[in-house]
């Protein structure tokens, strides 16, 4: 596995660890309380705090090992993973924009803040996942 | 599922008639072996750039590596 697929892989896993670990944590807040009422900003900070240094720990400890194997290749990279970067980040791009206009949405019909900021947060959490999957897809299956 | 691409190569043959391993070539073009792996397969389509050293690190043409078929 190159460097740039490892990388992929430790955002996926923090991202898939991160984000089920945060909603679990906002409904633990609710008790009874409407869903607008809870303090989402520092959950949602620790989140997105804990998801970045999980991917940057995950991917150098990653590294670390490869290294051992591979020395040379474990943080190397080439024309094949910028290709399949650029098509992965075009999928995101595309989920941000849907993210967006929903938030723009929500803004027209004055909904609470609570689900302004969590659908950006969504839009965030899905574009990575699903711009993560797309680019491992395009490692396995080959981009042509 | 990803669209075949019509472009083949004979990069394979011609790296073992030339006794090469594919760290060997993959070094000598600058890209990972892996990448070597999944154009020799014709799972990744190289660039121009890509396909005319690739050519060069065999001394040959282009066209003797990289074949597209008639209409």
């Amino acid at each position: 596995m190159v460097y740039a697929e490892r990388n992929i892989w430790a955002t996926l896993l923090a991202t898939a660890v991160v984000i089920p670990c945060y909603v679990i944590v906002i409904l633990q807040q609710v008790g009874g309380r409407p869903l607008t009422s809870v303090d989402w900003l520092p959950t949602m900070l620790w989140a997105i705090g804990i998801s970045i240094a999980a991917t940057v720990v995950l991917g150098i400890v990653w590294g670390i090992i490869a290294a051992r194997r591979d020395p040379k290749g474990a943080t190397t990279s080439d024309v094949r993973d910028r290709d399949i970067d650029r098509m992965g980040g075009r999928i995101e791009h595309g989920l941000l924009v849907v993210a967006g206009l929903g938030v723009i949405a929500l803004c027209a019909v004055g909904a609470d803040v609570f689900w302004i900021a969590n659908a950006m947060f969504l839009g965030f959490a899905v574009s990575t996942f699903v711009g993560s999957i797309a680019r491992l897809i395009a490692y396995r299956r080959g981009l042509v | 599922m990803v669209k075949p691409t019509l472009v083949t190569n004979s990069i394979r043959a011609r790296r073992e008639e030339a006794r090469l391993t594919q760290a060997d070539l993959a070094g000598r073009i600058g890209v990972t072996r892996q990448t070597l792996i999944a154009i020799e397969q014709g799972k990744y389509s190289p660039t121009l750039e890509l396909a005319f050293q690739i050519a060069r690190a065999f001394e040959v043409g282009i066209d003797d590596l990289f074949q597209y078929p008639e209409d």
